[in-house]
């Protein structure tokens, strides 16, 4: 594979030949071919995921996780052009990728076989790969998502689509107790390779039990790990990681984000699981989104430009364990930070995240951290209220020139 | 040669008995002997499978030596759990015996098995050694689970053990997606999903067995009814206790539970059934003398009477006792040598798993996750491999 050295706009790391674990962070190597010994990064037991404090880091995953803007943007110096589709589609073609590269790869989930998937992921995969990989189940999603952890145990990987992610609330036990705890629970001689995924957030006036965010719910579970995909060049990627790690994986979709157009290359990419994603670099504030408020963020990022603001926004992408390399590096530069999500105020993912910046990154913030979440209520129906329950981006505004005074 | 004239009372028609001249205990004889079971079978919705099994001294023996090596684990258990050795929820199955080994007389180790938290002996019958269930027990990293599973998480993978679960009902759907696997991957194999009179009235039981029928899984889900959910005897939980008969379109069978030979033809006759024609329910009906767990007395729901009447009638090693000796395989001692054999082997067993040390602190974060995770990232429009996770 020809290989070209690129220098992205926005790289913070200069290019060095540093071994990565005696640095404190890593730097970027360019290598001339893709040679796997090059560099590998052993997790041992003494790391603890999710607690990515600065003195794990050298030890640990020390990815250089500053992506470049040119991540969801025609690679113009790739050597083919990408092409244009939406983020159903590209989730799909991730998946129809992994099923053809394994057969072990199977789909389980409430009509995604003959009808082809309530949002389209699925479709047309029936035909072609047959009614058991790509199975059809009855509607009972405490069974099924126990009968997908029981086949992992024997080798398959299995993608369990939850209709609405609300529903998997039914399988909380499968997820939570045999998901997340097998492994640990039999000293380590099963692995359960599933990835769970389906759509929620609230957008589409669907009423209360299906606008409901599930990452509060699931974020304590030992030994799940949670994304989120924002655009169609990371819902291909996160989705192809996901199928091929070998850890229970919950892939959180969102359903206003469906039709989304976007360019991704031609040639096959997998996105890093543990990775946050640098959507604008700034250096007056951070703002930490994830999902579909990355949009109203980056929205609201324009009025801040013409405010004179510059704020740097990222994508955390990971839920479940956080980035914190990119995000402290981030704290570190900026001193103040802001984060938007979806979910509900109460224990949410934002507030996870508050409590590890402020245990690891405290000596750095200029300011309290500012939290935005949704209203903890459920949802309602009429369109003005619902969108009250999320943030707005005036809000988000408001908000970095309150912290930024 | 008094012993040929010695029969045992009701029990036991042994329609003919090839004796074998020799009766020292290790001759392997394997000439066959047909032997009743104690009651028929009963079926829903498929003819059940005749009364007579065809067995061997051997395996008589066999039978006989493991579940007296069964029971004697369970009341050392049951003695290390007051000595405050094991800790937490310890099940015991004594009383039981019979539905392991005559389980594993029938099947192979591809089969897969799966049970709940009652799983010390299944997991002994599917190869698991006395040293390392020990361990397990007293939390040692010896253990087959690291130390880090305890009494309800017993799981052998190389031999198809899939657990050892603590939420009732649970594992039935797993136990299903081991045979949608089975199915899958085509290997002609079956999983028994057990579970007991307690957790047949859980919703997903019947999901699960939607499915199995469904698509034609080779599953066969084994209710081990021992007529109490805990302290709550079978009557006052379950409207219809016939729980052969609860998967109404799937077939059934009814199986004295206390007869090992009658669960070794059963589960013979279910494997070749769910490969043809998928899943069947076996209703094993047995009892447990101990409590639901260490801390249950076990009589506050059930009179003394009854567990020493079943004690006295139907206990399962009793039963292939007077089996062998009847048909003259044995002798009164050396059946009894056998017992104290057993007894020795488990003393040794639960003083070497005394020695072996607690697991390192940093066991605690093993196993969480796979290590590694496994992934691949780089970026195609970069060209360059950011990261190689082992």
């Amino acid at each position: 594979m020809a290989a070209a050295i690129m220098q992205s706009v926005g790289a913070t790391t200069a290019i060095s030949s540093v071994n990565y674990k005696n640095s404190g962070y890593a730097s970027r190597r360019s290598f001339p071919e893709r040679k796997r010994s090059c560099l590998s990064i052993h997790c041992d037991g003494s790391l603890t995921f999710g607690m990515n404090n600065q003195n794990n880091r050298s030890a640990g995953l020390s990815t250089n996780a500053v992506a470049s803007k040119q991540d969801n943007v025609t690679a113009s110096t790739a050597s083919k052009p990408g092409h244009e589709l939406l983020l159903f589609e590209a989730l799909r073609e991730g998946l129809e990728e992994e099923m053809d590269r394994d057969p072990h790869v199977c789909v389980m989930g409430e009509d995604v076989g003959h009808y082809g998937g309530s949002y389209k992921v699925t479709k047309g995969l029936a035909p072609k790969y047959g009614d058991l990989r790509v199975l059809d189940t009855p509607i009972a999603e405490n069974s099924f998502t126990g009968m997908a952890i029981g086949a992992a145990m024997t080798g398959l990987r299995p993608i369990i689509e939850g209709m609405n992610m609300g529903f998997l609330l039914l399988a909380f036990n499968q997820i939570s107790n045999n998901c997340g705890m097998l492994h640990y629970t039999s000293g380590g001689q099963f692995k359960i390779p599933v990835v769970i995924r389906g759509p929620g957030g609230v957008g589409r006036q669907l009423g209360a039990e299906h606008s409901q965010r599930l990452e509060s719910y699931f974020q304590s579970i030992p030994g799940i790990q949670m994304v989120a995909c924002s655009t169609p060049y990371n819902a291909k990627g996160l989705m192809k990681a996901a199928i091929r790690s070998d850890n229970p994986v919950i892939l959180f979709e969102h359903v206003l984000l469906y039709n989304l157009k976007g360019n991704i290359p031609d040639e096959e990419y997998v996105c890093s699981l543990e990775e946050a994603e640098m959507v604008r670099p700034g250096e007056h504030v951070t703002i930490l989104t994830y999902s579909r408020m990355r949009y109203h963020v980056m929205q609201a990022a324009k009025t801040l430009v013409n405010k004179g603001y510059d704020p740097e926004v990222i994508d955390i992408r990971s839920l479940k364990p956080f980035d914190l390399y990119t995000i402290g590096n981030s704290v570190k530069k900026t001193h103040r930070v802001v984060i938007v999500e979806e979910c509900m105020r109460t224990g949410g993912i934002g507030a996870s995240l508050t409590a590890s910046i402020n245990e690891n990154f405290h000596d750095y913030l200029d300011a309290p951290i500012v939290c935005l979440s949704s209203q903890d209520v459920p949802t309602p129906y009429a369109g003005t209220l619902e969108e009250w329950t999320v943030v707005q981006p005036a809000q988000i505004v408001a908000a970095v020139e309150q912290i930024c005074k | 040669m008094a012993q040929l004239t010695r029969r045992s009372a009701k029990l036991l028609e042994p329609i003919s008995a090839a004796v074998s001249a020799t009766r020292h205990l290790t001759t392997s004889s394997t000439s066959p002997i047909t032997v009743e079971t104690s009651l028929p079978f009963t079926g829903h919705k498929i003819d059940p499978p005749s009364r007579s099994v065809e067995t061997t001294p051997q395996e008589l023996l066999t039978f006989f030596r493991d579940m007296a090596l069964m029971r004697r684990m369970e009341i050392a258990a049951d003695s290390l759990y007051k000595a405050k050795l094991i800790r937490g929820f310890c099940h015991l199955y004594d009383g039981q015996e019979a539905v392991s080994v005559g389980m594993e007389a029938a099947i192979t180790k591809k089969d897969c098995i799966i049970t709940a938290y009652r799983d010390h002996c299944i997991f002994l019958g599917r190869g698991g050694t006395l040293f390392e269930t020990f361990a397990e027990l007293m939390g040692r990293k010896d253990g087959c689970s690291k130390g880090k599973g305890g009494s309800m998480h017993f799981y052998k993978k190389d031999s198809g053990f899939y657990g050892g679960h603590g939420i009732v009902g649970a594992q039935v759907p797993l136990g299903i997606g081991l045979s949608f696997a089975q199915k899958y991957n085509k290997d002609e194999n079956v999983t028994f999903a057990m579970y007991g009179d307690g957790a047949a009235n859980q919703g997903q039981l019947f999901e699960a067995l939607n499915m199995a029928a469904l698509w034609d899984l080779p599953s066969i889900l084994v209710c081990e009814n021992n007529h109490y959910g805990m302290g709550t005897a079978e009557w006052r939980s379950a409207k219809s206790p016939s729980y052969f008969k609860r998967g109404d379109y799937a077939p059934g069978l009814k199986v004295d539970g206390m007869d090992a030979l009658a669960v070794k033809q059963a589960c013979k006759f279910a494997k070749e059934h769910a490969l043809k024609n998928g899943p069947i329910i076996l209703e094993m009906d047995t009892y447990r003398y101990h409590g639901h767990s260490m801390s249950d007395p076990g009589s506050t729901y059930r009179t003394r009477d009854e567990i020493s009447g079943v004690r006295q009638e139907r206990d399962p090693i009793e039963r292939i006792r007077k089996l062998i000796i009847s048909h003259d395989l044995a002798t009164e001692k050396e059946l009894k040598d056998t017992e104290k054999e057993v007894r020795k082997e488990v003393d040794e067993a639960i003083a070497k798993a005394k020695e072996s040390p607690l697991p390192d602190a940093s066991e605690l974060f093993t196993n969480v996750h796979v290590k590694g995770f496994g992934v691949e990232a780089f970026g195609a429009d970069r060209k360059e491999l950011r990261a190689v996770l082992p």
